[in-house]
């Protein structure tokens, strides 16, 4: 594995990850999201299928299964520093992405989705043996995220939400590109995303 | 030209634009290799062996839309399922295209494949992965 500049993180024991917070700078779009922006109130019951709620919704998801999949890879005792610390930090933010995907939601007047029980993820832990091997599913996860914001974001019909979940996209790449960069991979493979 | 070649033409024309909507555009043939790394954009929701935020993939060709026991479906899903609509080659390539077009209120919020070839790669990789 190549070596890679980390800056230095806060030490966690292992079962502390989700004490943190989750308190993050927020773009624009998300503190007007989270401020009650009266252009969001458009929407206003949720609606079952594509709505705005909905896309939210199954994002939500996502991001709640990416909390999970990161507390997993930190706790099968496979990553080691600075490897976990970094682990750590984008468990983190996708637990951020969470709670305003889950706020957008109730201001829209929708119901979040729940988090599952972790066991009913069903990762495939078998297939984890190693550093590489947590890296790897955690960066396919990661790429597939940035794939879904993409595809995502032309069907909101509030561009507030969009700009957020762009937003959002932003960040999944950079874990995306920093965990290729981990595995040797070069961070950045293509101009163009898909 | 003569006036009635002019008509014939003129009347060719005019039934083949009619007619264009209703000739099924064959997909390009699909290539699996890359079929799998266009996969990759499904990692989000989806997986051939487990239900996640999405529906799991494995026996998917043959299948009724919406039935995957267990999985909590949109109403629009599991009534395009009622309906009659089982994923084929020719569903899927529908879908795959636009989502929300072809199912509307299906929960897959995704704006779709656009370009043939990689829809018909998709299509070729995931008749393979997902054989039971």
């Amino acid at each position: 594995m190549s070596e890679i500049f980390i800056p230095q993180f806060h030490a966690f024991a292992r079962r502390a990850f989700l004490a943190r917070s989750g308190r993050v700078a927020l773009s624009a779009a998300a503190v007007a999201l989270l401020a009650g922006n009266e252009a969001l109130a458009v929407q206003t019951a949720a609606k079952e299928g594509t709505s705005d709620v909905s896309i939210l919704n199954t994002a939500l998801g996502a991001e709640q299964e990416a909390v999970a999949a990161y507390q997993v890879g930190a706790e099968s005792g496979l990553l080691q520093k600075p490897v976990l610390d970094l682990a750590v930090t984008f468990q983190s933010q996708h637990k951020a992405h969470a709670d305003l995907l889950a706020s957008t939601v109730k201001k829209l007047g929708g119901t979040p989705v729940v988090a599952k029980k972790p066991a009913d993820y069903h990762f495939p832990v078998q297939k984890l043996k190693t550093q590489a091997d947590v890296l790897g599913f955690a960066a396919s996860l990661e790429k597939g995220a940035v794939s879904a914001y993409l595809g995502a974001i032309p069907l909101f019909k509030n561009r507030e939400l969009a700009k957020a979940a762009g937003s959002i996209l932003g960040d999944e790449a950079m874990h995306w590109a920093i965990l290729r960069q981990a595995l040797g991979q070069p961070p950045v493979p293509e101009a163009f995303v898909s | 030209m003569t006036r009635g070649k002019t008509i014939s033409a003129a009347l060719f024309l005019t039934l083949g634009a009619a007619l264009m909507p209703l000739i099924a555009v064959a997909l390009p043939k699909g290539d699996p290799a890359r079929g799998e790394k266009i996969y990759g954009r499904c990692f989000a929701c989806h997986a051939i062996d487990r239900d996640r935020t999405g529906p799991r993939h494995a026996g998917l060709f043959g299948r009724r839309a919406g039935s995957v026991p267990g999985f909590p479906y949109s109403k629009a899903m599991k009534k395009a399922g009622e309906n009659g609509l089982v994923w084929n080659e020719e569903t899927l390539d529908k879908f795959l295209q636009n989502p929300t077009k072809f199912v509307p209120g299906t929960r897959m919020g995704y704006a779709g494949i656009k370009d043939d070839q990689e829809r018909a790669d998709l299509i070729a990789y995931l008749k393979q992965a997902t054989k039971e």
